[in-house]
């Protein structure tokens, strides 16, 4: 899956308009993938995980600033990531199915929050490129 | 049988109630299309879907939407009683459409996806969770009987 000049151009959009907003999205979509898919709480055993959680807003600045960072060099995901990807293959082992249940959350945030931004073309290069973050993410994990 | 508790089945009953069922059918029957373009296989005589402006203003799409979400409802209607609901359905879905359930997941995704963008912030994660879980209960139901 490849992302296009319009994609790119789509997913640069919307961060733009996100903006200084991005660490409040990425914990809203945290918080939202923990109470809908209980199952990713098992990677977060020594978060408290509880609503208003300071670890849950902390991590989802963190998660934030990965995306941001990958939109930036959305020309060279593998490059940009490379690091993150090192640390999902050998220290957190994250299961791959899970992504993609992170990055439903995110565009389910990115819909309630800017309903306008997200016609069917951005939701579409919005889902391409969150795939393809979570594939650089899993790429050395065998 | 998948359990349903009051909070669930206000979330579910709220929601719904407020939905345009024409309108959301509609709109998250396109967004599959151009979401996730392998979809189209199923339709392709349902004519101009070249573009997601296409695809968006095709009256079959709209008219399928429709249906769809629809058929939806009497789930809502059945939530204790959605294996029996959904038998003869997802009979048809096996044996003469030949859909992979996986498809049903996809379009579940992107209905809640419809609904956040409709509701804003007052579709919370808990009515995100409810939604969801509803949406893979019917997905179930609907590959149920495939062989």
């Amino acid at each position: 899956m490849v992302l296009s000049p319009a994609d790119k151009s789509n997913v640069k959009a919307v961060f733009g308009k996100i903006g200084g907003q991005a660490e409040e999205y990425g914990a809203d979509a945290l918080e939202r993938m923990f109470a809908t898919y209980p199952q990713t709480k098992t990677y977060f055993p020594h978060f408290d995980l509880g609503k208003g959680s300071a670890q849950v807003k902390g991590h989802g600045k963190k998660v934030a600033a990965a995306l941001v960072e990958a939109v930036n060099n959305i020309d060279d995901l593998a490059g940009a990531l490379s690091k993150l990807s090192d640390l999902h293959a050998q220290k957190l082992r994250v299961d791959p199915v899970n992504f993609k249940l992170l990055g439903q959350c995110f565009l389910v945030v990115v819909a309630t929050r800017n309903p306008s931004l997200l016609t069917a073309e951005v939701h579409a290069s919005l889902d391409k490129f969150l795939c393809a973050v979570g594939t650089v993410l899993t790429a050395k994990y065998r | 049988m998948v359990h349903w508790s009051a909070e669930e089945k206000q979330l579910i009953t709220s929601v719904w109630g407020k939905v345009s069922v024409e309108q959301c059918g509609a709109e998250a029957l396109a967004r599959l299309l151009i979401v996730y373009p392998w979809t189209q296989r199923f339709f392709s005589d349902f004519g101009n879907l070249s573009s997601p402006t296409a695809i968006i203003g095709n009256p079959r799409v709209r008219a399928h939407g429709k249906k769809v979400l629809t058929s939806f409802g009497e789930a809502i209607k059945n939530l204790d009683n959605l294996k029996s609901t959904y038998s003869k359905l997802s009979e048809l879905h096996c044996d003469k459409l030949h859909v992979d359930p996986e498809n049903f997941r996809l379009l579940g995704d992107i209905l809640v996806i419809v609904l956040a963008a409709h509701f804003g912030k007052d579709f919370t994660p808990a009515c995100q969770a409810t939604w969801q879980k509803l949406v893979g209960v019917v997905a179930h139901a609907l590959a149920r009987k495939y062989h």
